[in-house]
């Protein structure tokens, strides 16, 4: 197991050789909600990315646009240069090929094996017969540590351990890109390290590229080369290495990396002066 | 005034996105079955859990009410000495009318409501989306094959329905109260067409079969996703289909057996 | 469950269905007995057809021969037309007369068929007049009325002070 401080550190600014790209992207699932204003991001290829930033403020639903799930209202997101265009079926296909995406709880097929669920996108989209398919899915158990558990079913695995079938899946052909969301939530600090240092390895071996949305801070910022923080107000706040975030002197940014309570976002949820709810003259 | 006017307005406006969201979920849904069709095995396994695992309902509700058929239809017949067409007319209320609907009413409660929050729990589950992002096409995978299942599973069902209802109505007319054998078979079979008895029936079946299993899918599909979203949804589907069979039961009754 | 079992079972499921709709067209159902098949046209003309049905049976003495295929108006004579599908094993002579029937007290009518004395037997597409239509209940009623009044008018003196008090 390699330093994943030291990786972390030495990796620099994703300028170079950018995998994702977004541009000035506008969302809102109905006219009256805007979920993202005008947010502009880039992730470096072979490099993880984190984005941090309190529930609600549309990280699940940029990983969901970049997926092509939805079509943007303003704004472009490219991928190895191309368009992503919702609307193309024949082009997202040819894309969702090329990722893998690692659900919040794992979004597990339930009717199915551990071995079947891993399996289940090299039946879907290879001819490999099943002595190959068999050996990939055993490896792809090996990588994340569960090769002995492939034959129990979704009901008898623990969430951890869950969460570690789907990365497998996630990572059955081999994807170019990564998606995570919200990988550390609702784990122990044992599973939490397990999930934070496969993340970091498998970026590593095999190339690939990782966008990690998480709330976690402490855990991202142990795997991740660079990282951006959103608000709620679906803007991007503030970005840069782990160490440039935690040296900074935005008050937003210090709320958020250090969790202090009150700050920037606010305790108290808007409300009538306190002496009128409780009948108090001053 | 107004307030009332506009707020009609806006049901009215409601009940059209309703209609017009069913209908596009029904053609995504057809045009996603010829895909199905190329792996038979999904469409096998749905049967399996939709027609197989409900035998036991199907053929138990048509013993009984074979069963009572014959027993209540005895006793009105039997004041004008007319209990030789018992089988007659037991035959044919199974065949154009008890088959198809009380199936289809079971089919509802038994298999509607499992596919409902199947696919209601699959959905709050991100499972349809995970697939979507695996490139594999949730209509065609996942729920074509459970609505083709349903549309074939349906006809089974009430064959076996009105079949096992015939024999059941023998044995309680037949072996238990005495009416002639040889009699009860002849005036049935005198009676009964293959055509517009039988075949309407199954015609009728095929109809319902539509009606349920895809208000099933739309149901669960649509649900919210939690339990109490679920909870409404199985009962929707439980309530609209039902509706739906005994409205088009009439419709089709009408058109079929109105005497030319 | 293993795959193989799973087709095996919805195998068994279906031809259970299988099973069923034989039973029900064979057993319960008219397919096993007369129906279509090869048979022969015949066009009879009637009066009156009474409640005479399509796929009503047509039956010489007693026996099941043929069926009613088609029953429409002829708009020159204002006769009713029937076309008769007969079974081709079966024939009849060119003087059979044709007669609208009830079967039972209160059963669904049917065309009768009384088989004559000639050599020639009908053949495909054959019009038969001799006919006789069927009972209407309205002309019954005033026949036995009419029976009535005029086995009245045949003993005036006891009839006429109880027809007279009548009024």
């Amino acid at each position: 197991m390699t330093d994943i401080h030291q990786i972390a550190e030495t990796t620099g600014h994703p300028n170079a050789d950018l995998l994702v790209e977004i541009e000035h992207v506008v969302f809102g699932y109905d006219a009256s909600r805007t979920i993202l204003n005008d947010v502009s991001l880039s992730f470096g290829r072979g490099k993880v990315t984190a984005i941090l930033g309190g529930s609600g403020c549309g990280k699940t639903t940029l990983l969901r646009l970049i997926g092509g799930v939805h079509p943007v209202d303003r704004g472009t997101i490219r991928i190895d240069g191309k368009v992503v265009n919702a609307r193309n079926a024949a082009q997202l296909f040819a894309l969702r090929r090329r990722l893998g995406m690692l659900f919040q709880f794992g979004a597990l097929f339930t009717d199915l094996s551990v071995f079947d669920n891993v399996a289940f996108p090299l039946r879907e989209h290879t001819d490999l017969d099943e002595s190959m398919v068999r050996d990939i899915v055993l490896m792809k158990l090996n990588a994340v540590g569960l090769r002995g558990a492939a034959y129990l079913r979704i009901s008898e695995i623990s969430g951890g351990m869950a969460r570690r079938v789907a990365l497998a899946r996630a990572i059955a052909l081999d994807p170019e890109l990564l998606m995570y969301d919200e990988p550390f939530a609702g784990l122990d600090p044992i599973s939490m390290a397990i999930a934070a240092n496969l993340i970091r390895t498998l970026n590593d071996t095999t190339g690939a590229t990782s966008i990690l949305v998480s709330h976690d801070v402490q855990q991202c910022f142990k795997i991740c080369d660079y990282a951006y923080l959103m608000s709620s107000q679906g803007k991007v706040v503030a970005e840069g290495t782990p160490r440039q975030l935690n040296e900074s002197e935005d008050p937003q940014v210090r709320q958020f990396i250090r969790g202090e309570p009150d700050g920037p976002v606010r305790f108290h949820y808007p409300a009538k002066p306190l002496a009128e709810d409780f009948g108090v003259t001053a | 005034m107004t307030g009332l006017v506009s707020w009609l307005g806006q049901r009215t406006l409601e009940i059209l996105r309703i209609l017009g969201h069913h209908a596009t979920f029904l053609v995504e849904l057809i045009r996603a079955c010829p895909a199905a069709l190329r792996r038979p095995y999904f469409v096998v396994a749905q049967i399996h859990a939709i027609g197989n695992l409900s035998l036991i309902i199907i053929v138990a509700s048509g013993t009984a009410v074979g069963f009572v058929l014959a027993l209540q239809m005895y006793y009105a017949l039997v004041t004008y000495g007319a209990a030789e067409s018992l089988g007659l007319i037991v035959n044919l209320s199974l065949t154009r009318e008890l088959g198809p609907v009380v199936t289809a009413l079971l089919f509802a409660g038994r298999a509607g409501t499992s596919l409902t929050a199947e696919i209601g729990l699959m959905k709050a589950g991100e499972q349809l989306a995970a697939m979507d992002m695996m490139a594999v096409d949730p209509m065609s995978r996942v729920l074509a094959p459970r609505f083709l299942a349903g549309v074939v599973s349906m006809p089974i069902l009430a064959i076996l329905f009105s079949s096992v209802g015939i024999l059941g109505a023998y044995v309680v007319a037949v072996l238990l109260i005495g009416v002639d054998s040889g009699n009860f078979w002849s005036i049935m079979q005198s009676g009964v067409d293959v055509r517009r008895d039988i075949g309407n029936g199954i015609i009728k079946s095929i109809v319902f079969g539509f009606i349920c299993t895809f208000v099933a899918l739309y149901q669960g599909y649509e649900a919210e996703a939690t339990p109490e979203g679920v909870a409404h949804g199985t009962t929707r589907t439980v309530v609209i289909a039902s509706l739906g069979i005994l409205m088009m039961d009439f419709v089709l009754t009408a058109l079929m057996f109105s005497t030319p | 469950m293993g795959k193989k079992s799973i087709e095996t079972l919805v195998g068994i499921f279906v031809l259970l269905g299988l099973v069923g709709l034989v039973f029900l067209a064979l057993k319960a159902a008219n397919l096993g007995s007369f129906s279509g098949g090869d048979t022969y046209t015949v066009t009879a003309y009637f009066d009156n057809i009474g409640a005479l049905k399509v796929r009503a049976p047509v039956r010489s003495a007693g026996v099941t021969v043929g069926r009613v295929a088609a029953i429409h108006l002829d708009p020159k004579l204002y006769q009713g037309v029937v076309q008769l599908a007969l079974q081709r094993d079966v024939q009849f002579p060119t003087d059979s007369s044709l007669r609208i029937l009830t079967s039972g007290l209160l059963g669904d009518q049917y065309v009768g068929v009384e088989p004559g004395a000639s050599e020639k037997m009908w053949a495909s597409g054959d019009t038969v007049k001799q006919t006789q239509s069927a009972v209407v209940l309205e002309s019954l009623i005033s026949q036995f009325l009419f029976n009535k009044a005029a086995d009245a008018g045949a003993a005036p003196g006891p009839a006429s002070p109880a027809s007279g008090a009548k009024k």
